[in-house]
């Protein structure tokens, strides 16, 4: 077991490095360079070739391959040059917000889509059922957008019951008026991102159960003389989880990566937001530093992934 | 047949439904069946001849939707058909241990094989957490699984078929019921694998009393373990008799087809005398009439009786309808020439 999540971690070094050389090679080829954004009428194109040098623009790409990783160790993700201000500074405030909403969102989304898959398997072509699978077909073919903003319009300025932007309120004092604050911010994105995250686990139960049932394993758990209760949670449901189980890693990943979305509708200050707004104003060692860091934590949601399926799966624990 | 207080289990017109569409259709027709202590009954007759919905009727393991059970299954003075679950659950397990086909899809592959066995320990005895896992691992070591503490631990998927299948009689015999229903319990073993299993069925019986329900398609097997045999074909019992009795005279015309269809080394015209053809679906059955008449056309109907019944034929030996007494194969006939028929092996 040990042995094989080592193996599986050290697999992620060349992941990691694959992916670090294909953002530093986009970063490359991307139009203009970092010392763009400073050119006005005013500026001495001598002064900008000496500042070129200093950064080492004319050097061979492998030297600044490795300068750049080298510097990624040390904590230095470069200056923002919209910003003035460290990368590394600016992406770690950034990261808190984005990592709270979706732990949030994680969070939600389980806690309404456990329940509702399971009550959609266990009374399969039932009333509840049908009405679930009305949600889940809703929930699925509307676009997300449109979803965002019917919840902000109803939410947030019929009912008036969220804020619709901003992550905590500058009036908010001391600590448990802050967290309260950045909750109350964070639960309409959360809720919404989170009821659009429910539909494929929903489903994903849903047959797991219906399948499951079935199983002759569950005939013999009958033949015991368990009572149907038990049936249900000890042999059908364990087993229905195993498809679950398996992308509660990719789905924090995806959470994180999908902040983007998110956090873009409900301007919220996070690493999406920030990740747009270099996008537009070419802000590119702040957008290779988000690239990367969404790509590990792509990585790092598969290998979660992983060591979850291998716990909960005897089947695969083989070394 | 014997007194009738004294069977373990005593099934009478016992009619097992199906819902197809908007209709009932009898996968099990009119069932009239004992089970002694102490006896192994092979329950026998081709895929799809209701074998297995007998053996889930006894056991109340139908799906209420969609199956109808009418009848009596009578066991220790109470009526199995129609008990409810809670009185029905305290049965299954403690009285009647099931065994089943397939052993690798009848485990739990998330579940240690111990804890397995365990559970119905769980739910029928008072003991505790650990006087369950002695009893288990005794149970182990009496299936034969060579290292029982190892095994207690293990997945299934980490034994081989035939062990797996020890598991699942060590699940079936944890409470040492006094009936044992066993579907099909060597089908899905390498034939090796099978004889030790049917050995140790047979020393199961021995040792606890149990009567046995023996379900199979392989009168190999039944020659080699059943007291006693019930031949059905098409929901219906067709005929039943002591073991040597049915291997000695076997009288009804898919008896005698199936005893035929059995691979012998020293029988040179081996697939001579066989009736073609498959068991009809729940949706083709007659309603009535003989039921193996559209396999024998060659047999004119004035042979078959308008509504079938058993008969005693001798001792505890009984045979339905009436078309066994002119029965003939039909490469019998061409081969007589002139039509004389000499049906006597
Ligand atoms: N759950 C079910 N629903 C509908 N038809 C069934 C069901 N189970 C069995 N049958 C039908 O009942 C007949 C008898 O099946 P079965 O008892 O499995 O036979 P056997 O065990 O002898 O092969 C078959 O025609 C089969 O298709
Ligand atoms: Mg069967």
């Amino acid at each position: 077991m040990w042995k094989t999540i080592l193996r599986r971690v050290l697999l992620m070094i060349p992941q990691i490095i694959i992916l670090s050389l294909m953002v530093f090679m986009l970063a490359k080829m991307m139009p203009g360079d970092p010392f763009t954004g400073l050119v006005t009428p005013q500026t001495d194109p001598s002064q900008l070739h000496r500042l070129r040098v200093e950064a080492g623009f004319y050097n061979p790409w492998y030297v600044q391959y490795r300068d750049w990783v080298v510097n990624m160790f040390h904590g230095n993700f470069g200056t923002s040059y919209q910003y003035h201000r460290s990368v590394a500074s600016m992406i770690g405030e950034r990261a808190v917000n984005t990592f709270w909403l979706a732990l949030l969102t994680f969070v939600l989304t389980y806690l309404i889509a456990i329940p509702v898959g399971i009550i959609a398997g266990r009374y399969e072509s039932s009333w509840k059922d049908n009405a679930i699978q009305v949600y889940t077909y809703i929930t699925l073919a509307i676009p997300a957008f449109v979803f965002y903003l019917f919840g902000i319009w109803l939410f947030g300025y019929v009912l008036g019951w969220f804020p619709t932007s901003g992550s905590i309120s500058v009036s908010a004092t001391g600590m448990i008026g802050k967290v309260g604050s950045m909750l109350y911010h964070m639960i309409l994105p959360a809720l919404l991102a989170a009821i659009l995250a429910t539909t494929s686990i929903i489903q994903y139960l849903r047959s797991g159960i219906i399948d499951n049932k079935q199983e002759d394993y569950v005939r013999t758990a009958r033949s015991k003389g368990v009572p149907e209760r038990v049936v249900f949670s000890k042999h059908i449901l364990r087993n229905s989880f195993l498809p679950i189980a398996a992308f509660i890693g990719n789905n924090f990943a995806v959470l994180i990566g999908g902040s983007v979305f998110t956090e873009t509708i409900f301007s919220y200050p996070g690493l999406g937001q920030l990740f747009i707004s270099s996008i537009s104003s070419r802000d590119y060692s702040i957008i290779t530093a988000l690239v990367l860091i969404f790509g590990i934590f792509t990585l790092l949601g598969n290998l979660i992934s992983d060591i979850i399926l291998r716990v909960v799966d005897p089947r695969l624990r083989i070394q | 047949m014997p007194d009738e207080t004294t069977h373990l289990l005593d099934i009478q017109h016992l009619h097992t439904g199906f819902r197809v569409g908007d209709a009932f259709y009898d996968a099990v027709d009119d069932i009239n069946l004992t089970l002694d202590k102490n006896e192994i009954l092979a329950i026998v007759g081709e895929s799809g001849s209701g074998k297995s919905t007998l053996a889930t009727s006894i056991i109340g393991l139908h799906n209420p939707k969609n199956t109808r059970v009418r009848g009596t299954i009578a066991y220790n003075g109470q009526n199995l058909v129609g008990l409810d679950e809670t009185a029905f659950n305290k049965i299954r397990g403690n009285d009647i241990g099931m065994i089943f086909q397939d052993p690798l899809s009848a485990l739990n592959p998330l579940m240690r094989c111990g804890d397995q066995i365990a559970e119905t320990l769980k739910y029928h005895t008072k003991l505790n957490k650990q006087e369950r896992k002695e009893h288990v691992l005794a149970i182990l070591e009496r299936v034969g699984i060579p290292n029982p503490k190892l095994t207690y631990r293990q997945y299934p998927h980490e034994l081989s078929g035939g062990m797996r299948q020890r598991i699942i009689i060590a699940i079936a015999i944890a409470c040492k019921p006094p009936i044992i229903i066993a579907d099909e319990p060597t089908t899905a073993l390498d034939v090796t694998i099978q004889a030790q299993i049917l050995d140790l069925l047979e020393d199961i019986e021995k040792e606890t009393g149990s009567g046995i329900i023996l379900i199979t398609h392989d009168l190999g097997v039944v020659a080699e373990t059943a007291d006693r045999v019930a031949v059905m074909y098409s929901g219906q019992i067709v005929e039943e008799a002591p073991v040597n009795e049915l291997f000695a005279h076997p009288l009804h015309p898919y008896t005698r087809s199936l005893l035929n269809s059995m691979p012998q080394l020293d029988n040179v015209e081996d697939k001579l005398h066989v009736i073609q053809g498959t068991v009809p679906s729940l949706k083709d059955m007659q309603p009535d009439g003989c039921r193996f008449a559209p396999r024998i056309p060659w047999i004119p109907a004035s042979a078959h009786e308008a509504h079938p019944t058993m008969h005693e034929v001798g001792p505890n030996h009984y045979v339905r309808c009436t078309c066994y007494k002119t029965f003939h194969f039909q490469d019998a006939l061409s081969s007589v020439e002139g039509g004389i028929v000499n049906v006597t092996d």
